[in-house]
């Protein structure tokens, strides 16, 4: 966990009354809606279908107790009582007033969060792999850049005001579950052959309407001169990237039409005039960081306890424990990650008691500190081995032990027509119907690991394009239709999906996957083959005979 | 609309003149890029003062040669949303050495104030009379500052390392 100081909490402090002032400048009339709007944005404020939207940083997917249970607060508080995670490790709340926001961010403030830039046009939360830390073979822990990083972008003078959002993801696993290549800049840490730190920077990944994977621009630029070369290629984006039509505007169509030799070209020549300046990163800078950064003590035990041994008996533990608990750096210890996908829910809802409960179990069994990954699940990441029996009856109890993680119903959606002003059609209802389709925990297991990702309209807010399977919702005379891709991938292999066929109703889209998995399970090689294998090995054509032989 | 210098409301000292007006004999002139670039040596000479309004989709490189001579770089803000001229703004101050007065016109509120002090702007063409009163509050409204740039305030990292010296320094 990182700990604010006393600078950390005077600048959110001061961003806090700076946005009282603006609301109550909105209020009196002083501000225009379209001045005002901008200013909201940049601190997380949308206006939906029914309500404000507000929008909670989580950066690099860390919490404390402490934070969960303010979460919770504010859900309880300002809101209608739950919260919605998102892929980005942001919390939404989906009813706030206006006149109430200025309260609830003070009430954050008070425990390091913040709301800063979770919208608008400029630098966004910087996300990180959830397990970052704790993950076994992991090069260094991605948090210390990643908070470097956050510090970096807060309020950046220079980069407020870009062409268009601007998402940074970090990983240091060489499996990636931070999507690192479809965000404006990923950033992978490596050692080179010297053993120096420092990071594979891949730019121009994004989803979206063009989606595009994420090229490498550099292939290491050590970790002294990270922001200085971050610097160099916002600041080419800033003076380059598009601002004549908001769908061309990210820095991924800049480095497409420039092509990545000649963009990279333009960083290097700015780089190069100024990677010795007041941005290098002495290893006294990072140490700073990483000193603010408390690590738990952990004790001695045995990977094989008598609890996990006599609780092997249970074959709901059993279905739960191989699905929701992976390995720990640290002999004896495990990371178990909560689902947040129970049959029947909307992916990534929390209620505030559910909140309160997790941050009492993290409190109790995770050295007090929560994960939240971009699959909009939790994760509790220093669980000792033999605490697991209790945690699982603790976690089951309140409905986060759906043993799902990985397989066809732990579906990532956006909210949708529900709530989105932008949306075209409906995430979160087809989500709901799909946990029910496959409810059954041994078909899901049987089935394997399978990415459902759902957006509710072409921005690609639920990451359909890197979906094994992707739902697409559109509108086609008045009616919501749904185009389906399937073969997507967002971890180090990344690529896009690829479309079987014309859209269909809303009515068919459980039907469809259905079709899709019965098909995949027809045609695997074997048991094991996933299901994004054999589309690779199959490609959508079999798939696609299936799906529109009857329709 | 008021001129905001030295963090105080001024009269400004600049003669805004389009392009097809005639140039007055003396007096300071504020005169747009195209016309500045039609005869840079004369026009950088003027006795009385010479600024540019610098658009925001010309590379400033042009008018690097010219920097020493003029009195005033005016760079815009066609709207607070679009924000090229900081980047421009950083590279005359903190590449090109810029020392005369660097002006933001255009759609400049109060909410950009201090992101246009850290940038290099020392003067402003503010749109809202109210915004020009706020301007000294609102240019003290932060006292922490997470990047380095050109402008000497010192950042977290920087005052947390001298705080560490200075604890070090008195065991």
């Amino acid at each position: 966990m990182y700990a604010y100081d006393e600078l950390d909490r005077t600048l959110i402090n001061e961003r806090v009354s700076e946005f009282r002032d603006q609301v109550k400048r909105r209020l009196s009339g002083e501000l225009t809606e379209d001045e005002f709007k901008m200013l909201r944005l940049q601190n997380g404020v949308y206006l939906q279908l029914h309500a404000y939207m507000f929008r909670v940083a989580i950066p690099y997917g860390t919490l404390s107790s402490q934070q969960l249970r303010r979460l919770a607060h504010v859900a309880r508080r300002y809101d209608r009582g739950y919260g919605h995670f998102t892929t980005r490790q942001n919390i939404q709340y989906n009813w706030i007033k206006l006149a109430e926001l200025p309260d609830a961010l003070a009430d954050l403030a008070e425990v390091g969060i913040h709301a800063m830039q979770t919208s608008g046009n400029n630098t966004r939360n910087v996300t990180s792999d959830q397990w970052a830390g704790v993950a076994p073979g992991e090069v260094e822990d991605p948090r210390i850049w990643s908070e470097l990083l956050r510090q970096y972008t807060t309020l950046h003078p220079e980069f407020s005001f870009l062409p268009r959002k601007f998402k940074f993801a970090i990983t240091a696993s060489e499996h990636d579950r931070a999507a690192i290549k479809v965000h404006d800049i990923g950033l992978r840490l490596h050692k080179n052959a010297e053993g120096e730190t420092g990071f594979e920077v891949l730019v121009g990944g994004g989803l979206g309407r063009t989606p595009f994977i994420g090229k490498t621009i550099k292939p290491f630029v050590p970790g002294r001169d990270l922001l200085s070369y971050v610097e160099a290629i916002l600041r080419v984006y800033n003076q380059y990237g598009r601002r004549d039509n908001i769908y061309k505007a990210r820095i991924k169509i800049l480095v497409h039409e420039l092509g990545i030799e000649k963009f990279a070209q333009e960083v290097e020549d700015e780089w190069l005039q100024m990677r010795d300046s007041a941005l290098t990163l002495d290893d006294a800078d990072v140490e700073e960081i990483r000193s603010r950064f408390t690590y738990p003590v952990y004790e001695q035990l045995p990977h094989m306890p008598d609890e996990l041994k006599q609780a092997a008996h249970d074959p709901h533990f059993e279905a739960w424990r191989k699905n929701s608990v992976a390995p720990h750096k640290v002999p004896g210890y495990a990371i178990v990650t909560l689902s947040l996908k129970p049959v029947g829910g909307p992916p990534g809802d929390a209620t505030a008691e559910q909140m309160d409960a997790i941050a009492d179990l993290a409190d109790r069994y995770s050295f007090g500190e929560i994960r939240v990954g971009h699959e909009q699940n939790l994760a509790l990441p220093h669980v000792a081995r033999r605490d697991l029996p209790a945690l699982w009856r603790a976690l089951d109890k309140i409905g986060v032990a759906t043993p799902n993680v990985n397989l066809v119903s732990d579906i990532i959606a956006c909210p949708g027509l529900d709530y989105c002003s932008l949306a075209n059609a409906r995430s979160i209802p087809i989500a709901q119907e799909l946990t029910r389709r496959f409810a059954n925990h041994d078909t899901a297991n049987l089935i394997g690991k399978l990415h459902v990702n759902i957006s509710g309209c072409i921005n690609a807010c639920g990451h359909h394009h890197v979906g094994h399977i992707g739902i697409l919702g559109v509108e086609k005379n008045g009616e919501e239709f749904y185009q389906i891709t399937i073969g997507g991938r967002a971890d180090e292999h990344a690529v896009v999906g690829t479309l079987i066929g014309p859209a269909v109703p809303y009515a068919e889209v459980a039907d469809v996957v259905e079709d899709i998995v019965e098909a995949y399970l027809a045609l695997r090689e074997r048991p094991d083959e996933l299901f994004i294998d054999a589309v690779k090995r199959l490609g959508v054509e079999p798939f696609r005979e299936r799906v529109y032989a009857t329709r | 609309m008021p001129l905001v210098k030295s963090g105080k409301i001024t009269n400004d000292g600049f003669v805004h003149v389009a392009d097809d007006d005639p140039l007055p004999e003396g007096g300071a002139i504020l005169i747009s890029a195209a016309r500045f670039l039609g005869d840079p040596e004369t026009l950088s000479r003027r006795a009385g003062g010479t600024g540019v309004i610098w658009p925001n989709n010309r590379d400033v490189d042009d008018l690097v040669p010219y920097l020493d001579r003029l009195a005033v770089v005016a760079l815009v803000f066609p709207t607070f949303r679009d924000g090229r001229a900081y980047s421009q703004a950083r590279l005359l101050r903190e590449r090109y050495g810029f020392r005369g007065e660097l002006r933001a016109t255009g759609q400049v509120l109060r909410d950009q104030f201090v992101f246009m002090l850290r940038a290099g702007f020392d003067a402003f063409e503010v749109r809202k009379a109210s915004d020009a009163e706020a301007f000294t509050n609102t240019a003290k409204r932060y006292s922490v500052f997470y990047q380095p740039t050109g402008d000497g305030r010192l950042t977290a990292l920087h005052r947390r390392m001298q705080l560490r010296h200075s604890e070090s320094a008195s065991q």
